[in-house]
């Protein structure tokens, strides 16, 4: 018989498949902007995580975490999509592997 | 919370209104205009340096419990810290007057960044509750990745500003995911409340999990291997002074909350990842001087000497016992005066944006200007840890704590390192005394005189005199190593 509210362990596997998905997405990606919304899977399956173990323990400590983290990751955004652009206008290229003015 | 709460923050709170400040004044107009950026930043800092001085003694009468909710701490140990940065950043606003002065670029964005960059470390300094530390850390990221990216018309500016900028999004998300993680098992975001639950928990792979995630985060804040890819080339990227507030500043920033969440929080699982950080402490010290040794752009040299930097102040993290944390205090105050001293030195050779940072560049300036050449003998001498200067003090409190925790193998490691590493620093010295240098241009100017003066003596100071810094470490670290030791619960 299925229960009507999904487990802390189900929310937990949703959070780390899409955690694995932003990471993976990362490290192949070629295209900033692709690799910033990765960046934001990350976040918020982190923010998955946090509202599940909250809703667990009853307590709001998680959620009001969440909110924090969603502010931050909208200035994170901001900041990330200003120097794409910047970016752009100095390269007319937003490719992560054509920006390869230091030897590293 | 009530009103009387706000004197903890009191200082963070003048910084962020007087840095907001700043950034409107180019709005105004002419009128603006007329100011001078610089002092009106060094005296913002002087009036939130007197602001933390007031507010220190004004809640020493309070009882230290009740702490904002247990999640902001005005002990000595952030105390300690935040007079550090605000001095660091003082000494960076001396350092960037020139090179705000000949570009084209608004110093007053410049120094409200700076504002905002020092508030973030300020909270990470005091925070004592893993929101807190996140707020503070990110506030403090994003500050940097728009000042390593200031120079906008440079492509080389750009792309350390897009380097930093992805690989520290990344590492804050891998943070975050371990912060989640050890709050589904210790059902609290407060260190002390984690530190409780886990004296009553046995081990647990959810929560080896979270700490792995937490401490990958965090190595890659302080650069440590192998989370140290960015390092060299937003050290060579950025405009010099953000290389240097990089460098200094951020870094020192990343030791306290290193040792604040490791000391305070996670104590009690330290079997479990003592070994995974000793590991990576290692590789830090040996990746980082091996590297460094095949640079000849001072600032990637600069770059990997840092990266072994954090090698060693993990060594205080490591050891978890009274001298490792006063080691890492004093660390971080010998580390940010040596190395803004030779960030300072460096910065006298610049002739263009990116010029004065090869190695040939320092040959003969024993000729040109012995008294520099000299400080910068003494700088190199403090990074390597050479007795007369403040840099052995430092080490020698670290690698002792190592000894006294049964780390003897990886006190070696660091010894020899060290070693290994003034290889690369004498170069530099070679460089200064024994060649003929062109005659190149030189731009010794006040404030660059004035920020290697302090540091020359500060080193040299606390090199021959060590007693000050000794006291005022113990004192400051009285308040967290009581707290690994005795596992009190927040009155909250």
């Amino acid at each position: 018989m299925l229960e009507a509210v999904p487990t802390t362990e189900a929310y937990l596997m949703l959070s780390g498949t899409l955690f694995a998905i932003g990471l993976v997405g990362v490290i192949i990606r070629r295209n900033m902007i692709t690799v910033l919304m990765a960046i934001e899977l990350m976040m918020n399956a982190v923010n998955i995580n946090l509202v599940a173990f909250s809703h667990r323990f009853a307590s709001l400590e998680g959620q009001i975490f969440t909110i924090f983290i969603i502010t931050v990751a909208a200035g994170e955004a901001a900041v990330g999509l200003a120097i794409i652009i910047q970016l752009y206008r100095l390269k007319s290229t937003i490719n992560v592997d054509e920006a390869r003015e230091l030897n590293g | 919370m009530n009103w009387n709460d706000m004197i903890y923050i009191l200082p963070e709170v003048i910084l962020t209104i007087g840095a907001s400040a700043m950034l409107l004044v180019p709005v105004t107009g002419g009128r603006g205009a007329k100011l001078s950026a610089k002092w009106m930043m060094i005296i913002l800092l002087a009036i939130t340096a007197g602001a933390l001085i007031y507010c220190s003694h004004a809640v020493e009468n309070i009882d230290q419990s009740r702490q904002l909710q247990a999640m902001f701490a005005l002990d000595g140990f952030s105390i300690f810290f935040k007079l550090l940065f605000i001095g660091a950043i003082a000494m960076l606003v001396m350092l960037s007057e020139d090179f705000l002065a000949e570009g084209k670029y608004s110093p007053w964005e410049y120094y409200s960044l700076l504002g905002f960059a020092l508030c973030g470390m300020m909270f990470m300094a005091s925070g004592v509750h893993l929101i807190t530390i996140y707020i503070g850390l990110e506030l403090l990221s994003l500050s940097s990745y728009i000042l390593a990216g200031f120079y906008k018309s440079e492509l080389k500016s750009t792309e350390a500003a897009m380097k930093y900028f992805i690989l520290g999004a990344v590492s804050s998300a891998i943070l975050l995911y371990g912060i989640s993680l050890i709050y589904g098992v210790c059902g609290s975001l407060n260190l002390l409340d984690i530190a409780a639950a886990m004296s009553t928990i046995v081990t647990n792979d959810a929560l080896m999990f979270g700490i792995m995630l937490l401490g990958a985060g965090l190595c890659f804040k302080i650069a440590a291997v192998p989370f140290h890819v960015w390092t060299p080339d937003v050290y060579e990227g950025a405009p010099t002074p953000i290389a240097a507030f990089l460098s200094t500043g951020s870094k020192a920033a990343a030791f306290a909350i290193f040792a604040r969440i490791f000391y305070t929080g996670l104590h009690d699982f330290h079997l479990e990842w003592n070994y995974v950080l000793a590991t990576i402490s290692a590789l830090s010290m040996i990746i980082g001087n091996l590297a460094a040794i095949t640079q000849d752009n001072v600032k990637r040299m600069l770059g990997y000497s840092s990266i072994a930097h954090a090698g060693y102040v993990l060594l205080g993290v490591i050891s978890l016992n009274a001298l490792g944390l006063r080691g890492i205090l004093m660390y971080s105050v010998v580390y940010v005066f040596a190395n803004l001293g030779i960030w300072a030195t460096v910065l006298m050779l610049r002739r263009h944006q990116y010029a004065g940072e090869r190695v040939d560049d320092f040959e003969g300036l024993s000729r040109r200007s012995p008294l520099w050449a000299f400080a910068m003998v003494i700088f190199l001498l403090s990074l390597g840890g050479i007795p007369p200067t403040a840099g052995f003090i430092g080490k020698y409190f670290l690698f002792a704590a190592a000894v006294q925790a049964g780390f003897g193998w990886l006190a070696v490691i660091a010894v020899l390192m060290s070693a290994v590493s003034m290889f690369y620093y004498l170069r530099l010295v070679v460089a200064m005394y024994l060649r003929e240098g062109v005659e190149a241009e030189f731009a010794i100017t006040t404030p660059l005189r004035i920020v290697a003066g302090i540091c020359l003596v500060v080193t040299l100071a606390l090199g021959i005199v060590p007693s000050s810094l000794i006291d005022q470490a113990v004192l400051s670290s009285s308040h967290v190593a009581a707290h690994a030791a005795l596992t009190p619960h927040a009155g909250r």
